[in-house]
């Protein structure tokens, strides 16, 4: 039986479907067998960041009504062979799934994948009622700013209440210079307000944009500091102990030495 | 001067990424304790009422919020500027 995750964090926008598409490539590319799973039907876009979206032809709709089978449905990747997408429905809305189709739904992917990462849409309705339903664990992804951590803190609450308890943290576009001049908040401030546990901090990154516009996860580049990060989260997330970025030694000049591979 | 010699050291309370924090703790506070504002300004006139029967208190600069202590124990604070002690109230000629 595999793990399901569902990534979630109230807030829009804070990197929810790339935290996903980048999760998944990860741990496909360590050789496990992952289904990512769109749940924000109406307005899907995990398939466009992992570059699947010419591929579709069934949707997570037609699976739970019965229109097609579960394996007609599930796109394979081009570039890992044991990392599938289900994709959401664009043309319905968040109604057309219910919390016991999702429950079933994840028992099914259960049996086939060793994870199962549900993309959670934003907000605190039906859609993330779904979206959590049949999750064993989560992660939570907010960026240093009050708006995303309040909702994060949301979130939590509403997570714990569904008895989804322990939520990983994962603090996004962190920007190290803005936290030395304390113009942003700290990993620590956040923690310090969350009480949760970290796993995961990512560098605000340009390649994330770059990537993200060719459909490649940002993961894959062994280059950039988000990618590595990321492959750091997969690391942790199955389980090994790995150091966060020393993101202040991360300035110009040793990112430079890095990129001529000396240290 | 001084605010540029604190940003450069990052120590400053009053910088942003603090008032971030600090802002975030208090709006905290009330999310999680689920109290409304109409909650708070109903206790906020009972409060004037009370105290009004012992001294003369500013009503408008008068503060009633929710904070919270470092073990998040949630507290509830008052800021009642006084302007005058009643005479004649039982036990205050003591």
């Amino acid at each position: 039986m595999g793990e399901v995750i569902v990534v979630t964090s109230g807030k829009g926008g804070v990197g929810k479907t790339t935290t996903t598409a980048n999760i998944g490539a990860g741990l496909a590319g360590r050789g496990h067998k992952v289904c990512l799973v769109d749940a924000d039907i109406g307005l899907r876009n995990l398939d466009v960041v992992l570059g699947l979206e010419n591929r579709i032809v069934y949707d997570i709709t037609d699976v739970t009504v019965e229109n097609c089978r579960l394996k007609q449905a599930l796109i394979k990747d081009k570039r890992f062979d044991q990392l599938f997408l289900l994709p959401a429905a664009q043309t319905k809305d968040k109604t057309s799934v219910n919390p016991e189709e999702m429950q079933k739904l994840c028992l099914d992917l259960q049996e086939e994948f060793e994870f199962v990462i549900i993309d959670c849409p934003a907000g605190i309705e039906q859609g993330f009622r779904n979206a959590i339903a049949g999750a064993e664990r989560s992660i939570v992804v907010t960026t240093p700013e009050v708006s995303a951590v309040r909702d994060a803190d949301r979130i939590i609450g509403l997570l714990e209440a569904a008895e989804l308890r322990d939520p990983m943290l994962i603090v996004n576009r962190l920007r190290p210079k803005m936290v030395r001049a304390g113009d942003m908040m700290s990993i620590d401030d956040i923690i310090d307000i969350l009480a949760v546990d970290l796993i995961g901090v990512i560098p605000e990154d340009e390649m994330i944009v770059v990537t993200t516009n060719k459909g490649e996860p940002v993961v894959m580049d062994n280059a950039s500091l988000s990618g590595h990060a990321f492959r750091n989260v997969v690391s942790r997330l199955k389980g090994e102990e790995v150091a966060f970025l020393d993101l202040d030694e991360q300035g110009f000049f040793s990112r430079l030495w890095k990129v001529f591979g000396k240290k | 001067m001084l605010d540029f010699i604190n940003k450069i050291f990052g120590k400053d309370a009053g910088s942003s990424g603090n008032v971030a924090k600090e802002r975030l703790r208090l709006v905290l506070v009330h999310d999680r304790s689920s109290v409304s504002p109409e909650f708070l300004q109903v206790l906020k006139n009972d409060l004037i009422e009370v105290i009004s029967k012992y001294m003369e208190i500013d009503e408008h600069t008068l503060e009633v919020n929710l904070d919270s202590n470092n073990e998040n124990q949630v507290a509830l604070v008052a800021n009642i500027p006084v302007k005058k002690m009643k005479r004649g109230v039982k036990g205050a000629a003591q």
